[in-house]
This record gives structure tokens, C-alpha cells and sequence, in this order.
């Protein structure tokens, strides 16, 4: 139960992009076209469940066990930047296809806050699903709530991308041109997703 | 290459351990320079307030402190945490000995900026709670049929706020013994 | 040569505004402007780091081998953000608590990392100092405007002193009305920037 209350909350409540504005950048970056939207959405959520994984261990039994919390923010940078890398490398090794459709996207993934933001959440931020009391997230409930994260992302993404397509067919006023309207039209789909609120 | 790299992060974290060791004493000393001002505010002026105690407040750990005239017992401050409407609320609730709130104040809160947020604003909101009386009065919002008056279209806010005072209350009443 | 020193500073507030021209750090620009105090406490929070890290950067660069320059920066401006995040958890907790996660998240504000790889790394050590200064001064003005607005619309007040009694439209403190309000200005800015 509590497992579906993450996910739903993760995904539709407190959608990352929608609600709390992180990944702005690739968001308005790579939403022209579906197709692209989708390899960035794939991206983000491998390196973000991926990245969550390895920053929750290191924090635990690295950080917090030697008492250098305060060398959280530079540690997590830099395993998101190794990682990245690395599923680069081994991507490019097991399956070039996949690294194909990925491949242009990781290089960003660096510098996305989405990323970071989800790792220091899962380990600064205490949460409350349904009337469980608050709690740290251990292990199993971060790697659940990460995906789901990614998954909210992506769901996003995809959607703006969708309307984006459409948008490129209308006449738009030539002051709204491009982001502007972008802008615009995000807020109106960011006011559709505000009705899940209070869901969970 | 490799080498670099490290002498840089070395360099760095040496820095930032430096930086730290400097900050850590003013920082706990601003932390605990809030929570005292926020015990402070909940509780009648004049008495001498104690060091934190145990006790476990709606089924979680929390704790609580004592204000003394002398030998007088003038009120109690305890610590409550509920679930809001964006993740955890936390309260200070200042209660006399006979079930008077004092007064409340929020220690930390995730509401929705403009809606649940005014429960640190909203000066009606947080008045209505000096001098409630916990025996005569019901502690839950005019919806739930209570005597409080909610934040407007903010009623999961006010509610949360309630119950973390009817908790307090609870826990207290548990340990004072009426 | 002096008019070049001042180029490099002014060119921040519009011919490269990181807001409105560049669309740079936009994650922070919506997500902290729910109010003109907010705004401009980022905007400030932002420009310290920036000139720090462009100063050390542009000192550093050229013992910086190739292949690794980006981890290097990365980890010099998350020195400079963990220190950031001390000293205001210090001296004001406040502001610490209402900004958040954002703080922290500077590091990977492309703001910090494009300049430092796009001017700094290229630069002396007087000409990123400006360059930061001038960069970070625009993204100052940029949040605290989008900040001013958002507070007018939403709340009825101006840094915190209200003219309107009662709520203004609430949308535009919630996350919506940031897309919105950013929108809209960067509607008007494309207009003046237009007409010069």
C-alpha cells in the first residue's frame, strides 16, 4: 500500500518537473519533438534510479558513518558525473543500440538537477505517504520513489513534447515565438496536474 | 591527469572540512537560538524553562519542556509532528496545567505557498488557538464540527494543525494525569 | 580597454541575460521567485558563487589538463556551494529554510558551469571577476523582477509590505503562475529588447 501511495505521489502529486520545477533546462530544451523527448525520458530515468542506488548507499555507510555530511553535496555531484560516464562507456560496449537512441542525451544528464535534487532529497528530506508517520526512506522505499520520480519526469516530457509538436503548426503571435509559448502552455498543463493535489 | 583530479578534490574537501569545523558552532548555536526563541514564544514570560524530556507525542517520539516559577509549574511545551498537506508538520505547543493552549507556533512545515502556508501568517488562524480551552472546546476544524476556523481552502492544513495540538494535548494529559 | 572591462560587466543584464536571451538556470528562476525578497536572496546566493568559482577557475584553468577540466570545475563550484550552505544555515536560517534544496542545487545551475567553461576558463582572473559579477548581477534582476511580479499578482504586496487587503490571485504564488508570469515576461522582453 504504502508503495502505491510513493509512486502515486512521486508521478502525479508532486510531479518533479510540474510542481517543483526541477530539470527545467532539458525540459524546455529537448521537448521540440516526441521522439527526442522520449530517448531524454529513458535517459533520465535509468541514470536517476541508477544514481539514487549509489547515493543512498555512499551516503549511508560512507558519509554518515564517518560523520562527512557536510561533503554531501560535492560527493554526489561527482558520482552522478562518474556515473554518467560510465553508463556511457558500458552502454556503448553491450548494446550500441541503445546507446544510439541514449547516446546524445547522457552528457546532459550531468548537469540536470532533477538528478541531483531526487539524490538530496532521498537523503536529507524526511517524508509522509498517507498517514504513515514521517520517516527517512530506507533503501527499498527510495529506490521506488527515484523511478517513480523519473517516471513523472518522463510522463511529462513526453506529454509537453506532444503539445509542443502541435504548437509548431499554429500561428503563434511573434513575441510568443518558441519558449515564451512553451512557458505558457506548460503553466496551463502544470495548473491540469495541480487537480491531483490533495490525492494522496 | 588522474592526479589532478584528486589534488583538487583533496585540496577541496580539506577546505570545505576547515569550513566547516568554523561554521559548525555558530550553526548549532543559530539552531538553537530558533528552537529556544520558539519555546519561548509558547510559553508565559517569567519562568525558567527546562532541558528537554522525553515523551512520545500522537505514537512518535518527540519531547517536551517545563516551565517553573519557582517551585509553580506555569506551563509545558511540547514538541508535535503531523502530516500536513506537503509532508511533515511540526509544532511547539505551550499548554497550562489546567488545558489552556498558551500558544502554538510552527517549527517547520512543507505547506502549499498562499494556501496552507498562512498557518505561519494567518493571524486569525493562529490567534484563535490563545487560550483555548482543551475541556470546554473541541479541538478540530467547523467542518468536523470543532471550534476552530480553518485557513480557507486550506481545510487538510487546519486540520493537521488541530490535531498536532489535540496530540500534544493527549500525550501530556498521559503523563501529567489530569 | 576600459570600455571593454565594461562591456564584459553590463553585457549580463540584456544583451546576455541569462534569463530572458540565454534561458539559463531556469529550475531556480521558477521554483524560488514566489516572492521579490526570495527572488532576490537567490539571485544574490547565485552571484556569490559565480564570482568565486569564476575567479578560481579562470586562475586554475591553465593547470588544468584537457580531459578532466569538467569535474575539476564542478567540484571548485560545489566547494564554493557547500561553503554558501554553511555560512547561511549560520547566519540566516531563515532565508536557508525557504530556499531549500535549491542551494544546494547551484552546482548544476548551467549559469555557473557556462561560464566557467565558456569565459572564465578562457579569461584573466579581472575579466571573470566581472564577468561573474555582471552575469550574476542580470540573474539577480531577472529573478527579483519575476519575483516583484509574482508577489503583486499573488500575494497583494511588495517585499512583504501588502497594498491589497486580503489575497491577490493565489496562482501565481503556486507553481503554474511561475511558468506563466516567466512567459509573459519574456513576451515583454523580447518587445523592448525588439524596439533598441
Amino acid at each position: 500500500m504504502e508503495f502505491f501511495l510513493i509512486i502515486i505521489s512521486a508521478i502525479f502529486v508532486n510531479n518533479i518537473m510540474l510542481s517543483q520545477f526541477l530539470g527545467t533546462c532539458p525540459f524546455l530544451g529537448v521537448s521540440g519533438k516526441i521522439s527526442t523527448a522520449t530517448g531524454m525520458a529513458g535517459a533520465v530515468c535509468f541514470v536517476i534510479t541508477l544514481a539514487t542506488l549509489v547515493t543512498y548507499l555512499i551516503n549511508k555507510y560512507l558519509l554518515v558513518a564517518f560523520s562527512l555530511e557536510f561533503l554531501q553535496t560535492i560527493a554526489f555531484i561527482l558520482v552522478i558525473a562518474a556515473l554518467v560516464q560510465m553508463v556511457e562507456i558500458v552502454l556503448k560496449k553491450i548494446s550500441p543500440s541503445l546507446y544510439q537512441a541514449l547516446g546524445i542525451f547522457l552528457p546532459l544528464i550531468t548537469t540536470n538537477c532533477a538528478v541531483l535534487g531526487v539524490a538530496l532529497n532521498v537523503c536529507t528530506k524526511e517524508f509522509t505517504f498517507g498517514s504513515a508517520a514521517a520517516h527517512a526512506l530506507n533503501l527499498g522505499e527510495s529506490m521506488v520513489y527515484a523511478l517513480a520520480t523519473a517516471i513523472g519526469y518522463g510522463m511529462a516530457l513526453i506529454l509537453f513534447a506532444g503539445l509542443r509538436e502541435h504548437l509548431e503548426l499554429n500561428s503563434v503571435p511573434k513575441a510568443f515565438k518558441g519558449v515564451p509559448i512553451a512557458l505558457v502552455t506548460c503553466g496551463i498543463l502544470a495548473m491540469a496536474f495541480m487537480g491531483f493535489s490533495g490525492m494522496v | 591527469m588522474a592526479l589532478c583530479l584528486s589534488l583538487v578534490c583533496l585540496v577541496c574537501s580539506g577546505l570545505l572540512g576547515g569550513v566547516y569545523a568554523l561554521t559548525a558552532e555558530p550553526i548549532a548555536r543559530t539552531n538553537a537560538e530558533i528552537l529556544k526563541a520558539s519555546i519561548a514564544q509558547v510559553l508565559p514570560e517569567g519562568g525558567e524553562i527546562s532541558d528537554a524530556m522525553p515523551l512520545e507525542v500522537g505514537g512518535q517520539p518527540s519531547e517536551y519542556y517545563v516551565s517553573r516559577d519557582g517551585e509553580n509549574v506555569l506551563a509545558y511545551a511540547v514538541k508535535s509532528t503531523v502530516v500536513g498537506f506537503g509532508g511533515p508538520l511540526v509544532l511547539m505547543v505551550g499548554i497550562t496545567p489546567d488545558g489552556q493552549i498558551f500558544n502554538t507556533s510552527v517549527l517547520s512545515h512543507n505547506e502549499t505557498p498562499g494556501l496552507g502556508a498562512k498557518c505561519v501568517s494567518d493571524v486569525h488562524f493562529m490567534d484563535q488557538f490563545k487560550g483555548f480551552d482543551t475541556k470546554s472546546r473541541n479541538l478540530s476544524v467547523k467542518k468536523d464540527g470543532g471550534d476552530v476556523d480553518a485557513i480557507t481552502a486550506s481545510t487538510i492544513t487546519s486540520r493537521a494543525y488541530s490535531l498536532a495540538i489535540s496530540n500534544a494535548v493527549n500525550a501530556l494529559g498521559n503523563i501529567i494525569g489530569e | 580597454m576600459a570600455n571593454d572591462r565594461l562591456k564584459v560587466f553590463t553585457k549580463g543584464f540584456l544583451k546576455e541575460n541569462p534569463t530572458f536571451v540565454l534561458l539559463l538556470g531556469m529550475c531556480p528562476t521558477l521554483a524560488t521567485t514566489t516572492s521579490a525578497i526570495n527572488g532576490l536572496s537567490m539571485g544574490l546566493a547565485t552571484l556569490f558563487v559565480l564570482m568565486l568559482s569564476n575567479v578560481v577557475i579562470s586562475a586554475i584553468a591553465p593547470l588544468v589538463p584537457d580531459k578532466v577540466h569538467i569535474p575539476v570545475y564542478i567540484v571548485v563550484i560545489a566547494t564554493f556551494v557547500t561553503i554558501l550552505q554553511f555560512v547561511m544555515q549560520a547566519f540566516t536560517p531563515e532565508m536557508y529554510k525557504t530556499l531549500g534544496l535549491f542551494i544546494p542545487l547551484i552546482v548544476v545551475n548551467c549559469i555557473v558551469l557556462g561560464r566557467a567553461e565558456a569565459f572564465a576558463s578562457k579569461n584573466g582572473i579581472l575579466d571573470s571577476l566581472l564577468d561573474g559579477l555582471g552575469i550574476g548581477l542580470g540573474f539577480t534582476a531577472s529573478l527579483t523582477v519575476i519575483g516583484i511580479v509574482r508577489e503583486i499578482l499573488g500575494s497583494g504586496s511588495i517585499f512583504g509590505w501588502k497594498f491589497l487587503s486580503g489575497d491577490g490571485m493565489l496562482i501565481f504564488v503556486m507553481a503554474p503562475g511561475a511558468f506563466l508570469a516567466l512567459g509573459y515576461l519574456m513576451v515583454l522582453f523580447n518587445k523592448i529588447a525588439k524596439k533598441n
